[in-house]
C-alpha cells in the first residue's frame, strides 16, 4: 500500500492537466456541456465535503450560488464594482450568511436542517426581489465581461482543484476525523470532547464559500441576471441528486456522479423539455433505492472483489 | 381586526395540515416532504371535478380523502416500508425517507404539471360575508368549520379509542407497543395514510379560497412542517397554537406588507422558533 501513497494524488493531478486541454478541442455544444460538468463538480463535491460525513442533506447549494450571482450582477450594474472584486466579497457574504444558518439550526437534528435548507433559495428571492421591486426599481442587472465559455470554464476548473486539495487536507485533518465521528454517532462526539457545532459549522461555511465563488463566476454565461433565474431551488435537488449518485462518503465520489448525470440529463431536457420534474423525482428514488452508496459504493465492491 | 379574522380562518386549514403531517412523522416516523404534494393533489381533484363536472368541493372531499387514504397506504407499503426494514437507526431513516419524499415529490410534480400546468383557478361560494365586523369570503368560513370538525373527530378518535390509543402507545415508544401486542407496522402504514389523506382535505379545502398550481407543494411542506416544528412533535394543542400564529402573522404580512413576503414572514418565525425555542411551544428541553 505504501508505494500507492502517492499514487492517487498524481492521477489526479495528471486527470486534472488533461482536462485543461478540453478547451481546445471542444466545439461550442461540447464547451457548454463542460462548463455544466465543471460547475457541478464544483458544487457537488463541496457539498460531500460536509454532508458526505455528517450525513446532513444541505439544500442550500441553490441560495449560496444564488448570492454569488446575484451580488456580482448588482455590485457591477449597480455600483460599478469590478469582476474580480466581487469574486472574493460574494463568497465572503455567502460564507457568513452559511455560518448564521448554521448557528441556527446545526446545533439540532439533521431534520430541522434540511428543513430550513429546503426553502432557503425561495425564501431569499422572494426577499430580494420585494427589495429591487420597493427600494431599488425593477431594472435588469447585467454581468458584462469578455470572458469566453473558456475562460469561464478554466476558472471553474482552478475552483475544483483547490476544492480538492481543501477536501484532501481535511480528511486528514483533525477537524475532519471530527467530522466523521460526528456522522456516526453525535453522543460519542460530544463525550469525546469535540465541540459538535462548531465542527460542523466550520465545514458548512466552506461549502457557502464555494458555492457563491460558482454563482459568481458563472454569472457571465447568463450577462441577464434576474433573482428568479438565479435563486433557482431545483440546483440544490441537482447538486444532491449528482453528489448521491457518485457517493458523498468519497472525495472523487461527485465527480463520477457528475459527469454521467450532467450528459444523461443534456438529453432528457432535450427529448422531454416539460417532464425534467418528474425525471428528477425518478432519479432520486432510484439513487435511494438501488444504489445508496453512489458509483463510489458499487467500485469499490467490485474493485474489493477483483483482488480478493 | 380584518387581518386576525382572515388570519383566524386560514389557521384552521394549516392546524389540519400540521395534525396530518405530525402523525405521519410522529407515529410511522417518516419525515414525508411530499406532503405538500398531497395538498396540491386534492386541490387540482377539486379544481378538476368543479371545471369539468360542476361537482362541488363539498362533495369531491369524500371521493378525494378515501383515494388518497389508498395511495398513501400503497407508498407506505411499498416504497417506505423498505426503508424502515433498511435502516439500522433513525438517523438512517430520516435520511433515506427524506430522500425517497423528494422522489415521490418530485415525481408528482412532473405528473401534475403535465395534468394541469397553470393555475387551478375556480370560483366556489365567494360570496362576502360579514363576521365580527369584518367581510371575508364564505369558502374561507366553510373551508374553517369544516377544518375544525375533522380536526375534532381526529382529536377524539386519537384520545378516546382503542384504535386511537394504539396509534398514540406507537407514537411513544414503537417497541414497547409492539411487546404490548400492538401491530406496529399496521398502524403504522394506517397512520402514514391517515396523514396523507388529511394533507389532500386539507389541499380541497384550500382550493377553494386560495390558487394554487401544480408546483407549490413545497411551499405548503415548509409551512406545515414549521407549524409541526413550533408547536412541537406530536403536540396537537401545540399545533393549533403554532397555526394561529403562522395564519396570522402571514395574513398581517401580506395585507401590511407585501403578499410576496408570506414565505419570510414564515422562515422569521421558523428562526425564532429555532433560536428560543426549538423543543416546541410547550415542549420540555431535552437534557
Amino acid at each position: 500500500m505504501s508505494e500507492m501513497k502517492w499514487g492517487w494524488p498524481v492521477i489526479g493531478a495528471a486527470l486534472f492537466l488533461l482536462s485543461a486541454f478540453i478547451p481546445l478541442i471542444a466545439d461550442g455544444y461540447w464547451m457548454s456541456i463542460a462548463v455544466t460538468i465543471a460547475m457541478y463538480t464544483a458544487l457537488a463535491t463541496s457539498w460531500a465535503l460536509f454532508s458526505g460525513p455528517t450525513h446532513y442533506i444541505s439544500l442550500a447549494s441553490g441560495a449560496f450560488f444564488g448570492i454569488g450571482g446575484y451580488l456580482v450582477a448588482t455590485a457591477m450594474s449597480d455600483y460599478d464594482l469590478s469582476f474580480w472584486l466581487m469574486l472574493v466579497v460574494a463568497p465572503l457574504v455567502s460564507a457568513l450568511v452559511a455560518a448564521l444558518i448554521g448557528f441556527a439550526t446545526l446545533r439540532l437534528s439533521g431534520v430541522y436542517f434540511v428543513i430550513f435548507t429546503l426553502g432557503l433559495a425561495e425564501m431569499i428571492r422572494n426577499l430580494v426581489s420585494w427589495v429591487q421591486n420597493n427600494f431599488l426599481g425593477s431594472r435588469g442587472l447585467y454581468v458584462l465581461t469578455d470572458f469566453t465559455e473558456a475562460h469561464i470554464y478554466w476558472m471553474l476548473l482552478v475552483v475544483c482543484l483547490v476544492i480538492f486539495v481543501f477536501g484532501w487536507w481535511l480528511s486528514r485533518s483533525r477537524l475532519g476525523f471530527a467530522l466523521k465521528i460526528i456522522g456516526n454517532d453525535e453522543e460519542v462526539a460530544k463525550h469525546v470532547g469535540i465541540n459538535t457545532a462548531l465542527a460542523k459549522v466550520l465545514v458548512f461555511t466552506t461549502t457557502g464559500f464555494f458555492g457563491a465563488l460558482v454563482g459568481v463566476i458563472i454569472a457571465p454565461r447568463y450577462s441577464y441576471i434576474e433573482p428568479n433565474q438565479v435563486f433557482s431551488p431545483e440546483l440544490s435537488f441537482m447538486v444532491v441528486i449528482m453528489a448521491l449518485l457518485g457517493g458523498a462518503h468519497r472525495l472523487w465520489g461527485p465527480l463520477v456522479g457528475v459527469i454521467p448525470f450532467a450528459l444523461v440529463w443534456e438529453t432528457i431536457t432535450i427529448a422531454f423539455p416539460n417532464s425534467t420534474t418528474f425525471f428528477l423525482g425518478l432519479a432520486f428514488l432510484f439513487i435511494v433505492y438501488f444504489i445508496p452508496h453512489g458509483f463510489a459504493g458499487l467500485i469499490e465492491k467490485h474493485w474489493l472483489r477483483l483482488r480478493s | 381586526m380584518d387581518i386576525l379574522v382572515s388570519g383566524f380562518l386560514l389557521a384552521g386549514t394549516y392546524a389540519l395540515i400540521a395534525m396530518g403531517l405530525n402523525l405521519q412523522y410522529g407515529v410511522a416516523r417518516i419525515m414525508n416532504l411530499a406532503n405538500g404534494e398531497m395538498i396540491v393533489l386534492g386541490a387540482l381533484a377539486a379544481f378538476w371535478a368543479f371545471t369539468s363536472y360542476q361537482i362541488s368541493p363539498l362533495l369531491t372531499l369524500f371521493l378525494a380523502a378515501p383515494l388518497s387514504f389508498i395511495g398513501n397506504w400503497l407508498i407506505y407499503k411499498f416504497l417506505l416500508r423498505p426503508l424502515v426494514k433498511r435502516a439500522k437507526n433513525q438517523g438512517q431513516l430520516e435520511v433515506d425517507s427524506i430522500l425517497a419524499t423528494f422522489g415521490i415529490s418530485f415525481a408528482l410534480v412532473g405528473i401534475m404539471v403535465s395534468i394541469h400546468g397553470e393555475y387551478f383557478t375556480y370560483s366556489f361560494l365567494a360570496n362576502p360575508i360579514e363576521v365580527l365586523g369584518s367581510t371575508v369570503a364564505e369558502n374561507r368560513l366553510v373551508a374553517f368549520f369544516i377544518a375544525l370538525a375533522i380536526g375534532l373527530v381526529l382529536y377524539l378518535w386519537l384520545n378516546h379509542t382503542r384504535a386511537g390509543t394504539s396509534v398514540r402507545a406507537v407514537a411513544v415508544n414503537a417497541d414497547s407497543a409492539r411487546l404490548v401486542g400492538i401491530n406496529v407496522d399496521k398502524v403504522s402504514a394506517l397512520t402514514f395514510a391517515l396523514g396523507g389523506a388529511i394533507a389532500t382535505v386539507g389541499g380541497v379545502l384550500i382550493s377553494t379560497f386560495i390558487t394554487l398550481d401544480a408546483s407549490i407543494g413545497v411551499i405548503f411542506t415548509m409551512k406545515a412542517l414549521i407549524i409541526v416544528i413550533m408547536g412541537g412533535v406530536g403536540d396537537i394543542r401545540g399545533a393549533i397554537i403554532a397555526a394561529l400564529i403562522l395564519g396570522i402573522v402571514e395574513t398581517g404580512v401580506a395585507t401590511l406588507v407585501d403578499p410576496g413576503l408570506t414565505l419570510v414572514a414564515a422562515y422569521f418565525i421558523f428562526l425564532l422558533v429555532l433560536l428560543f425555542r426549538p423543543q416546541g411551544l410547550f415542549g420540555r428541553r431535552s437534557t
